[in-house]
């Protein structure tokens, strides 16, 4: 009996070492370099939009939203807490309390009501004007008549709050995505147009250099609000380099990350070499690539031959000729998005019923389209994948291979027939589902110039939509989430798209740099969360 | 020569006027919409004739045209319309980068196509000159890229003698300018042989060697000099191509020059850049044009300016 206690007490004790042991906070300390080909466009958070510049700037500035570390869970961030009026339309955010800009000023209400009517000023010419249009005002800011947002007021120097104009389920994903990031108004005003090289925030890093061309370099904020963060002292991004020369400088120990994908051609030789195990992450984008059919334009104006293009398309095909960096599609929505559907089963691959379909709607003779696709590599190849399907079904497309641009363009004027997404597929603004509709799918993105290049419009998911978004209550967020996963099930029965494939993010880092593997797959932070990775080396 | 660089000065306005009117022609002709690239793929309409008219993009061509050449007398070349920063600025942080790689290209080109221009010239017909001759044009015709890597891959990563890429010291000029004095000295090569062929076989060669001159002095003071205008011409026209940029170089490289910014303008639609650049190149190749004009005249005492 003394004995059996003895060693329980030792095991208690060896458990409680263990876990002190394990729960020893991580040192700050140590330097990164990550690796990039082209320059960084902007770091002010009111312009920046591609996916090289906005996790940088989720580094060095705030908002009044954030998600936990390599989650797409909400959580307050300059905001200490909130609540929300009964009627969904007014939020009211308490503002922490000693948060400050890198210039040393504290931040207060008035700052977050000037950041977000900055990225809503016509003069700013902010990519994200459109994300706040629920906030009430703001019809009247954009169209000039009004210096500022009616429906934000900062009644006291730590309180703000947003009235909106109808309820918005999506209300507080806005409030954490870039454009809503707090700025210092006298440092907009004295650099102007600018800030983009000379940002100022409240982040977890503030820049130090920007040798344009060259490097930017990022050092850890000492005064930052959440302590112990961010991990690292500096990082330092050096533009200019070749992925596959970038990959040469990881391999030789000249760099960390690197920031654009492995290059096609070694990415199979690095991938299966065992050395790299443990340097390679795995992870989920909230990326789906996707054909789209314009509902305009003959043979795509008819039902059957959509859906007889989904049921003719070879995914595996496709998927071989990206190294497997992906997993096949069946609906809009990739599988960690919430509402994704994992039950429904899709158009499965048959080509002999998709003929059939084919002449149903009276192409039995063959028809002739076209099929546009962005020139870089390895989007040509894929739509060649595409034609061979498409011709085994009757159908001969002949293959567009433009530059981005001019396919964008031949997209929003309806010109296109066909396009094959890939490089400008759509990856979530933020993780909801009502993101990937509005513009892709939706009625708002069929206009001339928009996004939805199927010109797709269903007059009643559109209603269903605008119900689902109206659903602000918490309680409902689960009834919100069922509804949207229905409205993308019935748009794939009118398939104005045929889904391929969701794109699988491999990120690679040195072994000097550790982390929890979610951090380097973060699908937030691409490519990986800036503030939580630690160099191993000073632990 | 006072007259002449004057009317060589105006000409190159006229020509520049033209390079910036076909540019900014050219750049509205390209389907594709600038605005829609700077709106994003979220924006609204509403954000996007807002974006138009704040650019002054809703102005019809020739009062945009217009307004450019105003500001480009005044020394203000626009700001970008994705980064939003000034083109001059974007430009003249890339032009050290681009200056060094140019002259670096050119040593190595001279360095690598003459002397073997000259022996081949001098062994002409043997097998010595065919070998040669093969070289430089494997020279010519490999591609940028795959000799680049192939370099980097064997001096920098496996024998680690240079850096990997990057800027900042004379050994990282030495690749990048080694890969594009390969190519050009390809063409110095084959150049320089037919010129010193030409010229060897001319009477004054034969009187030279006829008054007792020795072989090297004829081929080097009296073959060479003459033989040397068109190389001149050349070096004049590599100095305009390599300011508009080695895209391809700079690349594998990673060489801050101004090709690399031309190349990401390009793909943006990024007006304002592409013209400041395209600009820049014009203006270097007029240079270029007009020091290898004033060289050729200064060695070759037959020419005449003007």
């Amino acid at each position: 009996m003394r004995f059996r206690g003895l060693a329980t007490l030792i095991a208690a004790v060896a458990a409680f070492a263990a876990s002190t042991a394990l729960a020893a906070p991580l040192k700050q300390g140590g330097e990164m370099i990550v690796t990039y080909k082209d320059d960084i466009s902007t770091l002010d958070p009111a312009i920046g939009y591609d996916w090289q510049n906005w996790s940088m700037i989720k580094s060095l500035f705030n908002g009044l939203m954030d998600y936990k570390p390599g989650t797409t869970e909400l959580i307050p961030d300059l905001a200490e807490s909130y609540t929300v009026s009964d009627d969904g339309l007014t939020y009211t955010f308490k503002l922490r309390r000693g948060v400050k800009f890198h210039n040393g000023r504290e931040l207060t209400s008035e700052d977050i009501k000037y950041s977000i009517e900055r990225s809503v000023n016509p003069e700013t010419q902010s990519p994200g004007q459109g994300f706040f249009s629920t906030i009430a005002g703001f019809d009247d800011m954009v169209a000039g008549k009004a210096k500022s947002l009616s429906g934000i007021e900062a009644p006291d120097r730590y309180t703000v709050r947003i009235t909106l104009s109808r309820p918005d389920a999506t209300i507080l994903q806005v409030l954490a995505i870039n454009f809503s990031f707090a700025v210092p108004r006298e440092a907009v005003e004295k650099y102007g147009q600018d800030f983009g090289r000379h940002p100022v925030g409240t982040g977890a890093f503030k820049m130090t250099d920007w040798t344009l061309g060259q490097r930017v370099v990022f050092e850890r904020n000492k005064d930052y609000f959440r302590k112990g963060i961010p991990l690292l002292d500096k990082i330092t991004f050096s533009i200019g380099l070749e992925p596959t020369v970038a990959l040469l400088r990881l391999q030789r120990g000249e760099a960390d990350v690197l920031g654009d994908p492995i290059p096609s051609a070694q990415f199979l030789k690095v991938v299966n070499d065992p050395a790299n195990a443990d340097l390679i992450v795995k992870g989920n984008l909230l990326h789906t690539g996707y054909l789209t059919m314009n509902v305009n334009t003959p043979p795509f104006d008819n039902v059957l031959v959509r859906r007889a293009v989904n049921m003719a398309i070879d995914k595996d095909r496709v998927l071989r000729i990206v190294n497997n960096r992906g997993v096949a599609a069946n609906q809009p929505l990739p599988p960690a998005m919430p509402g994704y559907d994992k039950s429904y089963a899709g158009y499965a691959y048959d080509p002999e019923k998709a003929k059939s379909l084919v002449a149903k709607a009276g192409y039995g003779s063959g028809v002739e389209t076209e099929l546009y696709v962005i020139n870089t590599d390895p989007n040509p190849r894929i739509a060649q994948s595409i034609q061979r399907d498409l011709a085994a079904i009757g159908i001969k497309a002949s293959i567009k291979s433009l530059a981005q641009s001019t396919v964008i363009a031949a997209g929003g004027d309806g010109t296109a027939p066909m396009i094959w997404s890939g490089g400008m597929a759509w990856i979530a603004d933020f993780p909801d589902p009502s993101n990937f509709y509005g513009p892709i799918l939706g009625c708002t993105g069929a206009v001339a110039g928009g996004w939805n290049w199927s010109k797709y419009c269903n007059k009643d998911i559109e209603a269903l939509a605008a119900k689902a978004d109206a659903m602000a209550d918490p309680a409902l967020a689960a009834k919100r989430i069922d509804l949207w996963r229905g409205i993308f099930i019935k748009i794939m029965d009118d398939a104005p798209w045929a889904p391929v494939f969701n794109e699988v993010r491999y990120a690679m880092h040195s072994a000097r740099i550790g982390g929890d593997d979610i951090l380097f797959a973060d699908p937030i932070h691409i490519p990986v969360n800036y503030e939580n990775i630690y160099d191993k080396s000073v632990q | 020569m006072l007259r002449f660089l004057a009317t060589r000065i105006v000409q190159s306005l006229v020509i520049l006027l033209g390079v910036t009117v076909i540019t900014f022609v050219l750049s509205f002709l390209v389907p594709a919409d600038p605005v829609r690239m700077i709106a994003g793929r979220s924006a609204t309409p509403a954000t996007v004739a807002s974006i138009r008219h704040q650019l002054g993009l809703d102005q019809p061509l020739p009062v945009q045209y217009a307004r450019y050449v105003g500001n480009l007398a005044r020394g203000d070349m626009g700001r970008s319309y994705v980064q939003k920063s000034e083109v001059s600025t974007l430009i003249a942080s890339r032009l050290p980068a681009t200056l060094l790689l140019m002259a670096g290209a050119i040593f190595f080109e001279i360095a690598i196509g003459l002397p073997a221009g000259l022996f081949a010239a001098t062994r002409r017909g043997r097998l010595s000159d065919r070998v040669v001759m093969v070289m430089s044009f494997a020279g010519i015709s490999a591609p940028q890229f795959v000799i680049g890597l192939l370099l980097l891959y064997l001096l920098a990563y496996l024998l680690g003698w240079f850096p990997l890429g990057g800027y900042g010291t004379v050994w990282h000029l030495v690749l990048p300018a080694l890969t594009l004095g390969i190519t050009g000295g390809g063409w110095y090569s084959r150049m320089t042989r037919s010129s010193m062929v030409d010229v060897l076989r001319q009477d004054y060669i034969r009187t030279a060697r006829a008054k007792g001159m020795g072989e090297r002095r004829v081929v080097l003071i009296h073959g060479l000099r003459n033989a040397i205008v068109p190389v001149v011409a050349m070096i004049g026209l590599d100095i305009g191509i390599f300011m508009s940029g080695a895209v391809v170089v700079e690349s594998v490289y990673g060489w801050p020059g101004i090709g690399q910014l031309a190349w990401q303008a390009i793909q943006r639609i990024d007006i304002p850049i592409i013209m400041g650049v395209t600009l820049v190149a014009a203006v270097a190749i007029v240079i270029g044009n007009l020091l290898a004009d004033i060289a050729t005249s200064l060695i070759d005492p037959r020419v005449r300016l003007g």
